[in-house]
């Protein structure tokens, strides 16, 4: 192979502890090693061109196999330096031909880095989803029908009319319940996210997902935040809570406004 | 404590997820495909690319029950697909936002 390697970002850090990646094993399986510039430490994977160039990444991230084992690795190296440390783990497939542009790339956006730093010492995130469960309050008795002048016809609609009437009040108040959630979630986090919910196909989950939410909590919080999930649960009979985690801080690794409380 | 983030007690192993959920292939690839920081690399993907990526991977995670319930096309009658609601992006910065197919700069 002739070609040099070009280098896959995995996330940025504080640095300059550098001798605390060695055994981190990257994306293609080889060991990470630091970039260091302007007081930020990349961590990156030098990958091969054939398998990670331009070119060859468009191929591969149609490749399902390939994208999944490729993401695990690329998370894997995010969950790892979050033990370590402050991190910012990079949007998948930020690839670089060599340490100069890289170094361009991250002087660029030095102050950005430092403030996502700041904001991410020292927490971790937690996603909660909530679904709603079916049935829940859907139960709403229809009215009797009143064999008067409508007839059967006239009982059937208005017996249908009131199903879909409970079923939407339902809906309303399992939306109500998640939004509640979030609020109380978001009370208790350091700063917290509204991601769009995922639809059934990706979460694998037949129920509607009514919130998909992330949470920077302090490290040492996650027990009383677990706690504060399972209240919520009980509290709100007409969702379902998955806590999930603990996440590097890939929802609140960006610059715009990661420490306001949005929803 | 000495400001390094200590994953809680809970937390299992290195790869190990504390609640069973970490590992789930859906909540993995949501979080590297669409957040983390986006800078612009010298190798460029369209984020276009994966955002296509991303609906036929709902497609094929989908369970094959699922799917059939829902029907072939039902991904195309979904709200968080057609019009999918983005964080705000601040004035002057559309650094890892779709715009309308752009690709990022």
């Amino acid at each position: 192979m002739s070609e040099e390697p070009v280098l896959w970002l995995h996330a940025v850090t504080p640095g300059p502890d550098a001798g605390r990646l060695a055994g981190i094993t990257g994306v293609g399986g080889g060991p990470v090693r630091p970039v260091a510039a302007d007081g930020l430490v990349a961590v990156v994977a030098p990958v091969a061109p054939t398998e990670y160039g331009e070119v060859a990444l468009r191929r591969n991230l149609e490749d399902l196999t390939w994208l999944e084992r490729v993401a695990r690795e690329h998370h894997r190296v995010a969950d790892v330096l979050a033990r370590l440390g402050p991190v910012v783990p990079a949007r998948l497939a930020t690839v670089y031909r060599d340490e100069g542009g890289l170094r361009e790339a991250l002087a660029q956006r030095r102050d950005d880095f430092r403030a996502a730093f700041d904001r991410v010492a020292g927490r971790v995130e937690w996603g909660v989803k909530a679904y709603a469960v079916p049935g829940a309050g859907a139960a709403a008795s229809a009215p009797a029908a009143s064999g008067g002048a409508g007839g059967a016809g006239t009982a059937y609609l208005l017996r249908r009319r009131a199903q879909l009437a409970a079923t939407e009040a339902a809906g309303r108040a399992a939306a109500r319940a998640a939004q509640a959630t979030h609020e109380a979630l978001a009370r208790h986090a350091r700063a917290a996210r509204r991601h769009a919910p995922q639809d059934r196909g990706l979460s694998g989950v037949p129920e509607q997902m009514l919130l998909n939410g992330a949470y920077l909590v302090d490290a040492d919080g996650g027990t009383d935040f677990a706690n504060l999930v399972e209240a919520l649960a009980g509290r709100y009979p007409a969702i379902r809570l998955e806590l999930t985690g603990p996440w590097p801080p890939y929802s609140f690794a960006d610059i715009d406004d990661g420490g306001r409380h949005d929803g | 404590m000495t400001g390094v983030p200590e994953y809680p007690a809970t937390s299992g192993g290195y790869g190990l997820p504390a609640t069973g959920q970490s590992g789930n292939l859906a909540d993995i690839l949501e979080r590297v495909l669409d957040r983390g920081i986006v800078i612009a690399g010298d190798i460029r993907v369209n984020l276009l690319d994966i955002e296509l990526l991303t609906i036929k991977l709902r497609l094929v995670v989908a369970s094959v029950d699922t799917a059939r319930e829902m029907g072939i096309d039902w991904w195309e009658h979904d709200p968080f697909l057609t019009a999918r609601p983005r964080r705000p992006v601040p004035p002057g910065d559309d650094r890892g936002e779709l715009t309308g197919g752009e690709e990022e700069r």
